[in-house]
């Protein structure tokens, strides 16, 4: 036999902690990266004493495809759908958050319509990701009936997004100056019966979780996260709201259409795994008191600026007259011309705070295209919150965090 | 902008902040690192560390420009800080001992362009695996290069050779 010669794997990952010997009384035990609880490709190597977490050591980066890189070999539109696969749960908030920020660097007023649209989309995705994490959370506590509720909802709300769409979790909807279409016919019925649905489906979970003993029990004192620690580790979104800092963008520096729209910030006392499950819920009631309030206030009128710097020629006027060829060319080989300089623009994620930092030298490509990454600012964090509790308490924790690992990675 | 915050800054650090887009944005030299942010932190009430990157300007002295955001949660202010660092001696102090979050992202920074935090004690890889040659998000870093952990296939009759693009 002349098979290939098999050498061995190098190991991508140097342990901070040393192996553990027969006779130091501790047992490092090495979870993931692909194991059934990490939903998501992270690697965290524990110490043990007992049951007991020492210490842990998180790694991640098994994910990591070069978002960045490959951002600075496309045109600014082209990139749409790659932020699409960043948070992929909630994929609509990333298309808008890094829009934004491009339309920010190019001066650009959305038109009111979708602005609102946007909104309410954005509310819409947080559900959905809010919904994944709460029930793979639930799932991994053995709560299958749970789980499979709030994936049946979930499904709803990906249809219900493929109707206007086209795809069920990757969108590429925005675009830099409005959106890819507009609604529909009927689009707003399904979505009044599927927030109904929502009441249905969330109320029941109510019934079997909040006072569920088991739940609590896995949950209330579990993977604490101190207000003090948040705030330094530069925690966002649900992670900071569970410790009681009711720090929000859409309330604190108001973007899109949230200034027009009534709702609350929730937040938790103790900062623990059942108070990042209450602050998502409550969230998502939010979420849905501002869809309707966003479907009340919907204007009608275009969805896509005026501007030809962006947004690509209507196709008839592109068949009839030279100037559109002309500018639907460059848009599409050189791309818009994005004024040159640097912007910081974020958006409140489903999991916090989505930021891009992008640098144009005023070309149709960037020269830097950045993500401060939500997900992967709270995995600097996590070894704090499993260090000192049970090993068995690493699967809700962690699932606690919804760690993305699209956008965590890159 | 909180009032006051351009004139405190400039009379505390001696520095002129300007507005990009509505945040105002600071250019120090790299040695003053430390001070400034001492003062952001602890008089000024930027309490979060927000981010840490860095752009890559090949042909340009110095080469790399670092960038930090800050957030302050008491006021909802946002500020950036930069500084250049030359390609010779690509080194910043950490920011480690004052933002926990700085330790995870100044690791990312240093995968990503070979920048040396003074004081990080852990910079291993964390996106980029243990033994990766280079750093990606500098400029001259090809995309199409390869480092493959596990070495491609060739068993296929006419199989593509491991590692050429």
């Amino acid at each position: 036999m002349n098979g290939p010669v098999v050498s061995p794997i190098a190991n991508p990952v140097r342990s901070a902690i040393a192996p553990s010997r027969d006779d130091d009384g501790r047992l490092v035990v090495n979870i993931g990266p692909s194991h059934p609880a990490t939903h998501g490709t992270v690697q965290i190597i524990t110490e043990l004493d007992g049951e007991k977490v020492l210490r842990a050591d998180v790694h991640c980066g098994y994910l990591h495809r070069g978002f960045e890189k490959e951002c600075e070999a496309h045109t600014w539109h082209n990139l749409i759908p790659y932020v699409d696969r960043l948070n992929y749960c909630s994929a609509l908030i990333n298309d808008f958050a890094y829009c934004g920020a491009v339309e920010t660097m190019m001066g650009i007023e959305l038109t009111p319509r979708t602005r609102m649209l946007r909104t309410l989309l954005s509310e819409y995705s947080r559900i959905a990701d809010h919904v994944t994490c709460i029930a793979a959370g639930l799932m991994e506590l053995g709560a299958m009936t749970a789980f499979l509720y709030l994936m049946t909802l979930r499904d709803y709300i990906y249809e219900h997004l493929a109707d206007l769409t086209g795809a069920r979790v990757t969108y590429s909807y925005g675009r830099i100056g409005g959106l890819a279409r507009d609604l529909p016919a009927g689009w707003l019925k399904r979505l009044d019966e599927v927030l109904d649905e929502y009441e249905t489906y969330i109320g029941r979970i109510h019934g079997l979780v909040d006072r569920n003993r088991i739940f609590i029990d896995r949950m209330r004192r579990v993977g604490v996260l101190t207000r003090e620690q948040a705030i330094s580790y530069g925690c966002t979104g649900p992670m900071l709201r569970s410790t009681g800092v009711a720090r929000d963008i859409r309330k604190d520096t108001p973007y899109l259409a949230y200034a027009d729209l009534d709702f609350e910030v929730p937040t938790g006392i103790l900062g623990d795994n059942y108070d990042r499950y209450v602050v998502r819920m409550r969230e998502m009631d939010e979420s849905v008191h501002m869809i309707r309030q966003c479907v009340d206030l919907l204007p009608e009128g275009p969805i896509n600026v005026d501007d030809p710097r962006c947004v690509l020629p209507e196709k008839t006027l592109v068949y009839r007259e030279i100037e559109s060829l002309i500018n639907h060319f460059k848009l599409i080989i050189d791309g818009p011309r994005v004024p040159a300089g640097e912007v910081y623009y974020s958006q409140e994620g489903a999991n916090g705070e989505l930021g891009f930092y992008l640098v144009s030298t005023g070309e149709g490509q960037p020269w830097r295209v950045h993500c401060r990454a939500p997900s992967f600012v709270h995995m600097g964090v996590t070894h704090l919150m499993l260090q000192g509790g049970q090993l068995a308490d690493v699967v809700p924790t962690f699932g606690s965090i919804n760690m993305i690992g699209g956008e965590c990675d890159r | 902008m909180r009032d006051g915050l351009v004139e405190v800054l400039d009379s505390r650090l001696a520095v002129q902040a300007r507005l990009s887009h509505g945040m105002p944005v600071l250019e120090i030299e790299a040695p003053r690192l430390g001070e400034v942010v001492r003062v952001l932190r602890d008089e000024l009430g930027f309490d979060m560390l927000l981010d840490v990157t860095a752009v890559d300007w090949p042909g340009q002295a110095p080469r790399f420009e670092l960038v930090w955001h800050f957030f302050a949660t008491r006021d909802c202010q946002r500020l950036r800080l930069k500084t250049r660092v030359p390609e010779e001696a690509p080194e910043v102090d950490s920011l480690v001992a004052w933002y926990g979050a700085a330790a995870f992202m100044e690791r990312e920074c240093h995968d990503m362009f070979g920048i040396r935090f003074r004081g990080n004690a852990d910079l291993r890889p964390i996106l980029l695996y243990e033994g990766f040659v280079g750093h990606p998000l500098r400029k001259d870093y090809d995309k199409h290069h390869e480092q493959p952990l596990v070495p491609y296939r060739d068993s296929a009759p006419q199989g593509r050779q491991g590692g050429q693009p």
